[in-house]
């Protein structure tokens, strides 16, 4: 499988505060990753640093072997390749639905306007909001947001998706029809990288599961290990409390 | 009939029959400085507003940061100045000023207007920077996760929402610049102000003068203020929104489909 990326070493401090501790990983195409830990462990932290939303103290984020922490790729156009979704959905208040799915391409990726608005369409389809395109965000249900918000980073084309708890904002309701959109594009083989705490979700959907506590990496490995052989008391620790209210689950 | 024997009607008439047409001049003035101060001011706001919200980049050298920090010691020591001194003065500071030290005589309608607006601009430059700062962080980091440089997410993103935040603060300042353009009359501008006191002045009916030149100034600011409310509602859009689809169906049952394949709705 070929490598995305490696994030090796990363450190990344508030003042005196650690958040993350070394952190080692990598995401290779296809990967669907979940990220689970509780909150305050980091998980946040490091999907933002590997987006350069926040600036990593020390150690390296390499992007197909370049490292994008010492300026070997352009923000801005490593950006256009590592998507993101955020838990507050963050969609242009000032554009419609339509408008959010093609700012990007036209003025970043300088693409057509038809161009851009077909690869739109394609991508509102997919999740279903296709009806909406003059809607404003104020105008549509959280879930609805999320939705178009995934279509907005997918219109970018990236190589890699992160979503930082993308459910997290949503009623029980909405959580569902979400989920289901980021099902559909983990097994049309989308590589992402999921910060979550739907435990099912990553029991189900991800390839690999990361297990991270207190600004480290805990445990990681496929969804069996860290869900039915977890070898870390303090994965067991914090599996059980789930386990314990969702029989679903056993 | 001569005006002292006239009531006070009769005299707020003799005004506007006499000097109807030299008030209205004095209106056109004021209201022509007030729109293209506004404007000017709005446009030196907004870049002054943008610099000081700016941050250096975290690469950026030594010399960037340095030009950064000088250029907005230099902006803010202009909006204290601006804000903290009398628009009157500073119209006689630079009127007589710009004649005295470099022997240029502005004229008029160029001292009006520069002003009036870099008085505006003045104020606007706080406003934007507030304005700026109430957009939501996440608004910004929205535009910059799918790769927006920092110039296209204050153009696309940012600027746009600040400006729907901030156009009561721009409706406030036209109509302070309506009023406000009075104490133009100091340097000889001959607006709505300066034409009051002429009236004044020629008929000594400072009563019946004051009452028509006031409801002159009601009438142009309750207008404007009307106006702008107009825009501001224009500027939200609808309050709903048409469904995208072909399906005629579907704005007669709501969001049920109509299934072609079965006949039946799913």
């Amino acid at each position: 499988m070929e490598e995305i990326l490696r994030v090796e070493h990363l450190v990344k401090t508030f003042g005196t505060n650690e958040v993350l501790k070394d952190i080692d990983f990598s995401v290779n195409a296809g990967d669907v990753i979940s990220i689970i830990g509780s909150s305050g462990s980091g998980k946040s932290t490091l999907l933002r640093c590997i987006n350069m939303l926040e600036e990593a103290t020390g150690g390296r984020i390499l992007y197909h072997g370049k490292d994008i922490l010492a300026g070997e790729v352009g923000e801005d156009q490593y950006r256009t390749k590592v998507g993101m979704v955020f838990q507050s959905f963050n969609l242009f208040n000032n554009l419609n639905v339509l408008d959010n799915c093609t700012v990007g391409q036209v003025h970043v990726l300088k693409r057509k306007k038809d161009e851009a608005r077909a690869k739109a369409m394609e991508y509102l389809e997919k999740v279903g909001m296709e009806q909406y395109i003059t809607a404003k965000p104020r105008q549509l249900s959280g879930g609805q947001k999320q939705r178009v918000a995934i279509a907005r980073a997918l219109a970018m084309d990236p190589e890699v998706l992160l979503f930082d708890e993308p459910t997290s904002a949503l009623d029980p309701e909405m959580v569902g029809e979400v989920l289901d959109v980021m099902k559909d594009l983990a097994s049309s083989g989308m590589t992402m990288l999921v910060v979550t705490h739907e435990m099912a979700f990553a029991r189900d959907v991800s390839t690999r599961v990361v297990f991270m506590s207190d600004g480290r990496i805990e445990e990681e490995g496929s969804p069996a290990d860290i869900f039915l052989n977890p070898q870390k008391e303090r994965t067991k620790e914090f599996l059980s409390r789930f386990t314990a209210g969702s029989p679903a689950l056993n | 009939m001569t005006i002292s024997e006239m009531n006070f009607f009769q005299r707020m008439l003799y005004i506007v029959q006499r000097y109807g047409s030299s008030l209205l001049e004095g209106a056109a003035t004021t209201m022509a400085i007030a729109i293209i101060c506004t404007a000017l001011g709005c446009v030196i706001g907004f870049a002054v507003g943008l610099v000081q919200t700016t941050e250096p980049k975290k690469n950026s050298n030594l010399f960037m940061r340095g030009l950064l920090k000088t250029v907005k010691v230099i902006l803010t020591a202009y909006v204290e100045v601006f804000r903290g001194t009398p628009m009157m003065l500073q119209a006689a500071f630079i009127y007589y000023g710009a004649a005295q030290v470099f022997g240029v005589n502005l004229g008029m309608w160029s001292a009006a207007i520069i002003i009036v607006s870099v008085n505006t601009g003045a104020y606007m430059a706080e406003t934007v920077r507030g304005g700026i700062l109430s957009v939501d962080q996440g608004q910004k980091e929205g535009a910059r996760a799918i790769g927006m440089s920092h110039v296209q997410t204050m153009l696309l993103v940012v600027l746009p929402q600040a400006l729907r935040n901030i156009m009561p603060q721009i409706g406030n300042n036209l109509i302070i610049n309506i009023k406000d353009t009075c104490v133009l009359s100091i340097i000889g501008t001959v607006e709505l102000f300066f034409t009051f006191r002429s009236i004044s002045g020629a008929l000594y009916t400072y009563f019946e003068a004051a009452t028509v030149v006031m409801i002159i100034y009601f009438v142009l600011t309750f207008t404007c203020s009307r106006i702008l409310r107009w825009i501001e509602t224009k500027m939200d859009g609808p309050a709903d929104f048409d469904l995208a689809t072909a399906d005629t169906l579907a704005f007669t049952s709501g969001m049920t489909r109509y299934n072609a394949k079965t006949g039946g709705t799913y």
